[in-house]
């Protein structure tokens, strides 16, 4: 077994097993630990096809940042997963049922694995040539070459998502004290002060 | 290349740089006071760009390595879903002024979900299409949900949003079945793949899953649980608008992928579809019957008029997209004076939707109750409105393929439909004294509302030569 081989088998067994453990484990805050695990493993994979910079991003990206908000939100939100868990518990029959009726479907329909005759020239076409063009720059004519148009698409149902958030939650409360640095700063001492000469006995 | 490429969208992203420009304004201009005119200048662009594709459009062009598709069957849909958007917009400024609802954000989240319905409309390409669905998708989650002390508006925002995640996933999973099979994600290099007798069974499902994704976004049995509950809970003129131009779009979008992608097979999937137009046009015209709100009514009213829509579909020919493009129109035009009548019913200044509370509207508003009934004619296809020549056009649509039982169940299901229209009729001509509406109405809706039932009166002559245009889109988009 060569080395490229073991590393495979390393990074693919911890793979399952991270993604096996994020599901099960009781702690939410291990489940987010193990996925972080996941993640590393999986961007080691990437390494090994030969495709750095997907597992670069894999690492900032998830890692990161989806992870550490994941973890954030865990430990922020008060949230009773056990009991969430137990209600869960009660439709797992259910739909382990279902999910065994989709399962076996599927394997019907997938028994008789048939690519259209096309298939393997089509999908090569959109690729660039990845002798000519380093995988990384074949990635960037692609999201910003052929595909900008879905680029900037992305970008606009973002731009919506940012906007519904912001019309969904944010509240103009009137009467709420604000601080206000500017104000504070021209505030003019001899007339936000004034001194008053309080006679003995006699109040103001 | 792409300097051309941009040419040909130039509609979408003068509309999207326009929500975005119209964004700062609100920003940093007068926020909600500047609603009212960032509602105005929303619709009077979209009416503009609508003008401008409509009378310059020409030939067939594909931008973007053949992502997006401008034909004459995207510009018809494109006119319908702009015209339609606009009047929406205007026709509800009042209603949300009166509840303080009025954002400056609703004409923006409008505008942007109208580009995502061009995208969808223009899609050639299963990326292309699952990014403006989301995009119009994310708009109106949003705009369902915008009254946000209302627990009704809350749950039919959150409701959409779950059951639309869960569609676009099936849809997800059927596009990736799909470009697993075929090899692409073009609708030009799909069809290579798929003709008839040469269909691998794994393009198939994906297919049926597509289907399934989309028969939800355009409420078609046995996917249309969320439309009563979100048509009710949303603010009046927000579902105005669900009813109207994103019925358009996904129908559109879902005759492009039948057609454009799977146009070789098509008597594979026109067994599907003529069921879930079965199954829609009898649960619509039934479940109806029941009801007492007048939104819920449109809603389950919508999901009948899909089932018809889908009629023409099931044809599978060019006669059938044409009379799928034709009763869509009508449909959209019988809507928007439908909703506009809708939007003015108050009592006490408050919003009323139940359908007793139009008692003897027909004396103390006469001209409203004509129009209204005029409207309510058409919507049950009866003869000599327009709508009945909508439904006309699917029926010998579905007899001249050899779906004669389909036309049949057509008939039948309109039938038994026409009974709840007519009940709206009969209170407001014979209903029992009760508290009268107020019979305020804004100039604008007015102005929808009567001309739309003219509409339906005087458009018995050509129909406006929507015939010849719809003739032209078909044949745009069936080869």
């Amino acid at each position: 077994m060569s080395l490229v081989d073991f590393a495979f088998y390393l990074f693919a067994t911890t793979l399952v097993v991270a993604g096996f453990l994020t599901v099960v484990s009781k702690n939410p805050v291990h489940s987010v630990l193990w996925l972080i695990l996941a993640f590393v493993s999986s961007s080691g994979l990437f390494v090994l096809l030969g495709a750095e910079f997907v597992a670069m991003l894999l690492i900032i990206v998830y890692v990161g940042a989806v992870a550490v908000l994941f973890l954030f939100v865990v430990m922020m939100l008060d949230v009773d997963f056990a009991e969430l868990r137990g209600e869960m518990a009660r439709y797992v029959p259910i739909a382990l049922l279902i999910g065994v009726v989709i399962l076996m479907q599927l394997s019907l329909a997938f028994g008789s694995w048939q690519f259209a005759d096309q298939a393997q020239g089509l999908r090569a076409a959109v690729t660039p040539d990845l002798d000519q063009v380093h995988n990384t720059a074949a990635l960037g004519q692609l999201i910003y070459g052929d595909y900008i148009l879905l680029f900037q698409l992305s970008g606009l149902i973002l731009l919506v998502a940012m906007i519904g958030a912001i019309l969904l939650t944010m509240r103009h409360r009137p009467n709420v004290k604000r601080q206000n640095v500017i104000d504070q700063m021209h505030r003019d001492p001899a007339k936000a002060m004034e001194l008053i000469d309080v006679k003995p006995g006699q109040g103001l | 290349m792409t300097s051309a490429d941009f040419a040909i969208v130039l509609p979408e992203v003068l509309l999207a740089v326009f929500a975005m420009a119209a964004l700062m304004y609100g920003v940093y201009g007068g926020k909600d006071k500047s609603a009212g005119v960032i509602l105005w200048a929303t619709a009077a662009v979209m009416v503009a760009l609508a003008a401008w594709i409509g009378l310059n459009g020409e030939g067939s062009n594909a931008a973007f390595n053949g992502m997006f598709i401008d034909d004459g069957f995207s510009r018809f849909a494109k006119v319908t879903i702009l015209l339609c958007g606009a009047a929406v917009l205007v026709m509800g400024e009042t209603y949300l002024t009166r509840l303080d609802l009025l954002r400056f954000e609703y004409p923006l989240l409008i505008a942007l979900a109208t580009v995502g319905m061009m995208m969808m409309v223009s899609a050639g390409d299963l990326m292309s299409l699952y990014m403006g669905l989301e995009l119009q998708s994310l708009a109106l989650y949003v705009v369902a949900a915008m009254r946000r002390d209302s627990v009704k508006s809350t749950e039919a925002g959150l409701k959409y949003f779950v059951l639309g995640a869960l569609s676009s996933g099936l849809l997800l999973y059927g596009a990736s079945l799909v470009y697993g099979f075929s090899g692409t994600t073009l609708f030009s290099g799909i069809i290579q793949t798929a003709s008839e007798g040469h269909v691998s069974l794994g393009l198939m499902f994906g297919l049926v899953f597509m289907i399934t994704g989309l028969a939800f976004k355009v409420s078609a049995v046995p996917f249309h649980m969320w439309t009563p509950d979100v048509y009710e809970g949303s603010p009046t003129p927000v579902t105005a608008f669900f009813a109207t131009a994103p019925k358009v779009a996904a129908m559109a979008m879902l005759a492009r992928v039948l057609f454009d992608a799977f146009g070789g097979i098509t008597g594979d999937w026109g067994q599907v579809i003529a069921l879930l137009s079965v199954a829609s046009m009898f649960l619509g015209a039934i479940a109806a019957i029941g009801q007492r709100n007048i939104k819920r009514l449109m809603a389950y009213s919508s999901i009948s008029h899909m089932g018809f829509a889908l009629m023409g579909l099931a044809a599978g020919t060019v006669g059938g997209v044409q009379a799928m493009l034709i009763y869509m129109a009508i449909y959209v035009t019988m809507n928007v004076g439908t909703f506009a009548f809708i939007l003015s019913m108050e009592r006490d200044g408050r919003p009323v939707t139940d359908i007793e509370a139009l008692s003897q509207l027909g004396k103390s508003a006469p001209l409203k109750a004509l129009a209204m009934m005029v409207l309510l004619f058409s919507l049950a296809g009866v003869p000599p409105m327009v709508g009945f020549f909508g439904k006309f056009y699917v029926l010998k649509a579905a007899v001249d393929a050899q779906m004669t039982w389909l036309a049949i169940a057509g008939v039948i299901a309109s039938v038994i439909g026409a009974f709840y229209y007519l009940r709206i009729i009969y209170y407001m001509y014979f209903g029992e004294e009760g508290d009268a509406l107020e019979s305020t109405m804004s100039p604008v809706q007015w102005l929808l509302l009567v001309g739309s039932a003219a509409v339906m009166v005087v458009g018995v002559v050509n129909l406006f030569g929507l015939e010849g245009m719809a003739a032209a889109a078909a044949s745009a988009l069936v080869n």
